[in-house]
């Protein structure tokens, strides 16, 4: 019985020894995301189906947040222990920039469409950091209290400079970066030119000025939890924040909170591999990677969250939500009803301005 | 004998001169007890002194730039950055041999981040650059000043130029000058713009609003260490857990609280406006302001002064409180002249705790602070964890440990760190 037990034993690990050397691949995954509902969506769409495809064991950090600090960190101690990291663009760039991430080869790396279109077009202008692979499409955008509007809810960005129509504070987020945006395309400058004028220091001085109309009544906030919060609480009327929360509160908490998609600011989030891994381990995450970035994966994420998926070819597969049933399509940013008028983020300006932009802003926050 | 008694060396009993022998055992003794504090001293060393002399070290670390674009720097030397012109062919050239070599070593984006906290727009100058650079052949290609300016019009800038020369040498004290709201400009150092000045109001902000949390915790916690101090034992116990129990909360939970109690919708202005105190259109405005930080710093930070305080407390007679009354003191001055300096130590150690725990603080700030309430560490935590200019992020590191242990020199004058006691 017992040599018999043995037996199998060493006949199956027999089998499996040369299975996973011909494949040269880690068991083991460390994936790094944001935790919360979003990390809640990666495991159901992404996660759970790779582990009962291939067995390996996919370990969780939530450590997105602080992901650039702790990969240069790591990188320096020579010793890397995250696998796959999920990032917004802007930090792929840094972490790109800073050769902390690999370049990754959209055509060859990553799966084509169904129909067989490459990676590169399917993903198109979404790819904008040779390391990055986008997954989603959030947008920071605006919700107001239904029942603080009166009968005319705000149809137009412009309203959270609008003191007289709409009496109360407002939640921004505390940095520089769509505010700006904001402030000067209210002011009066075209869509096409408001990169061009913050470029100078004379648009700098403009959008602050905006800004500086409305500044008593502004609670600035550092966590995107915060502004549902204060809508819920009837601290603000209305207040920015990532889409994905305002359907939360609207949807699962039927809160009176109303969607403002005008002027919403795209931004990308994927994923990125870190430099430095071992030939095994970078062999699993590019498997992982192409797995979970393939058409029917970032299709499949929409049914838990509401973010649009970056693959165009993903969209016509978004269906209903998981739990709630309702159709997810009319609630992503993407969609055509909600993209009339959106704002698009320039990376490589923000790169280049981010660190000048900041110190001025947080020198007339200071004020 | 008595000669060679007042003469000679005194010897010990194996003959050895008395004073080498006694050297030699407190040798010993000194060599053992070294032995025995060797692991901790070692462990501090690795773990908390070298980890922090490096990070420190990054305020005045530059080597980047020379090495990763040495003949440029090299050839850079020589150019007049006054002259308000771009240098010649021969530095392009320079640049473009540098480019090569970093662009397929993938460092050449690693020195235009470097750079952009200088001068901002040479981040996406050098990464453009680079993607063409690999491609270059050095021989035929040329000329290259035309080449990198079709690629980027900021190479034709003199300002690019003169932040690469400014920023050649290894050591560098930019990250500093930046710390002070400095910079370099073309004639040494000036002060930046005043739309940038940051630093030095978040650093006296910083350090006025420590003393408020300080001064407002040594008032509240005075008399709760008094009467813990002087309760029976067993009321005093129960006391000392409530005390506890908001030490062992979590920092997040108890500033959440403090939202909910603060906001103009929250528990304080609800019931004043039930009350009639407040009128319902004009709320106070208790929170994303200063007030709102050093209510919370205080409630966070109060048990860290009450406990120093109530084991000094402790250790007070009550006797000597009792001679001074039946020798005719009031009850004023028996605790002002008996009581309060024997309690002074307590008060002092407390006071070093709040004061360094508050400067460094940055969550609970951030989150009620609002504008006019955050702090400097604030602003580090933004460079360490999103700008990543550590560099900048250690020289204030440094300024602040630096004001600290002024401070610190300063209460030992004053106050005497010999009267210092945590218990």
């Amino acid at each position: 019985m017992k040599l018999t037990k043995l037996s199998a034993l060493v006949a199956t690990t027999a089998l499996i020894a040369p299975m996973a050397m011909a494949q040269d691949m880690a068991n083991e995954l460390t994936i790094v995301s944001w935790g919360g509902a979003y990390s809640a969506s990666q495991k159901a769409a992404y996660h759970d189906p790779y582990t009962a495809m291939t067995g390996v064991k996919i370990i969780n950090d939530e450590s997105s947040a602080e992901a650039v600090a702790k990969l240069r960190a790591m990188n320096e101690a020579g010793n890397v222990t995250w696998d796959v990291v999920d990032v917004v663009a802007s930090d792929a760039m840094r972490l790109c920039d800073e050769g902390l991430a690999i370049e990754i080869d959209a055509d060859v790396d990553l799966a084509p469409a169904p129909d067989g279109t490459p990676a590169s077009e399917d993903f198109g202008d979404l790819l904008v950091s040779e390391c990055f692979v986008p997954s989603i499409v959030y947008s920071t955008t605006f919700g107001y209290r239904t029942d603080l509007v009166g009968d005319t809810p705000p149809t137009s960005v412009c309203a959270i400079f609008d003191l007289e129509a709409y009496p109360g504070k407002r939640a921004l987020q505390k940095r520089p970066i769509d505010n700006m945006e904001w402030a000067l395309y209210c002011d009066g400058v075209a869509k096409e030119d408001i990169y061009d004028v913050l470029g100078t220091p004379e648009g700098v001085k403009q959008g602050l000025a905006k800004l500086g109309t409305i500044k008593d009544s502004v609670i600035w906030w550092s966590a995107g939890a915060e502004t549902p919060q204060l809508l819920a609480d009837g601290e603000v009327v209305m207040g920015s924040t990532y889409n994905g929360r305002l359907f939360s509160a609207i949807a699962e908490q039927n809160q009176p909170i109303g969607m403002l998609w005008d002027m919403q600011s795209y931004d990308i989030d994927g994923w990125i591999i870190p430099a430095g891994l071992s030939p095994e381990r970078h062999a699993r995450a590019m498997d992982y990677l192409r797995f979970a970035t393939d058409t029917q994966r970032l299709a499949d994420q929409a049914k838990y969250i509401s973010y649009g998926p970056a693959r165009a070819s993903s969209a016509p597969l978004v269906g209903k939500h998981a739990t709630l049933g309702i159709d997810m399509a009319p609630h992503m940013p993407t969609d055509p009803a909600n993209a009339t008028n959106y704002h698009t983020y320039d990376y490589e300006w923000w790169a280049d301005n981010r660190d000048d932009l900041d110190a001025k802003f947080q020198a007339w926050l200071a004020k | 004998m008595s000669d060679t008694t007042e003469s000679g060396p005194v010897l010990a009993a194996d003959g050895t001169p008395l004073k080498r022998s006694l050297a030699r055992a407190l040798r010993k003794q000194k060599i053992s007890a070294l032995l025995l504090i060797a692991p901790l001293l070692l462990f501090v060393m690795v773990t908390f002194i070298l980890p922090i002399g490096d990070m420190l070290f990054r305020s005045v670390e530059n080597q980047i730039v020379s090495e990763t674009l040495p003949r440029t720097v090299l050839a850079l030397k020589d150019w007049d950055a006054t002259s308000g012109e771009t240098p010649d062919e021969a530095i392009y050239a320079a640049l473009a041999a540098d480019l090569k070599i970093a662009a397929i070593a993938k460092l050449h984006t690693r020195v235009g981040s470097r750079l952009n906290y200088e001068t901002p727009g040479i981040s996406s100058l050098f990464r453009k650059a680079g993607r063409q650079a690999k491609k270059w052949d050095l021989e035929n290609d040329g000329p290259f000043k035309e080449k990198f300016i079709d690629i980027a019009k900021g190479w034709g800038d003199p300002d690019v130029w003169r932040t690469i020369q400014t920023y050649s040498p290894k050591f560098t004290n930019g990250y500093f000058l930046n710390a002070a709201d400095m910079q370099k400009g073309a004639e040494g150092a000036e002060m930046r713009p005043e739309d940038e000045q940051i630093y030095w109001v978040l650093l006296k902000r910083t350090m006025f609003m420590s003393m408020v949390i300080t001064v407002s915790c040594i008032m509240l916690a005075y008399p709760v260490a008094w009467i813990l101090a002087n309760l029976p034992t067993r009321t005093s116990n129960l006391l000392m857990i409530l005390v506890l129990l908001p030490f062992w909360t979590s920092l997040l939970v108890r500033t959440s609280a403090w939202k909910v109690m603060l906001q103009q919708q929250g528990v304080i202005n609800e019931t004043l406006v039930w009350l009639g105190l407040v009128a319902d259109d004009a709320r106070l405005v208790m929170i994303n302001n200063q007030f709102g930080t050093i209510v919370a710093m205080t409630h966070i930070l109060l048990p860290f002064m009450i406990l120093p305080m109530y084991s000094v407390m402790q250790t007070i007679q009550p006797t000597y409180l009792r001679a001074a009354k039946s020798l005719g003191a009031t009850n004023w001055t028996a605790f002002w002249r008996v009581y309060f300096p024997q309690s002074v130590p307590g008060i002092g150690a407390g006071s070093i705790l709040v004061f360094i725990l508050s400067i460094g603080y940055y969550i609970t700030p951030e989150l009620v602070g609002g504008t006019k309430g955050v702090f400097i560490s604030n602003r580090i935590a933004y460079h360490i964890s999103s700008s990543l200019n550590w560099g900048l992020a250690a020289a204030l590191g440094a300024i602040l440990l630096a004001v600290v242990l002024v401070l610190y020199w300063a209460y030992d004058k004053i106050v005497g760190i010999d009267n210092v006691k945590l218990g």
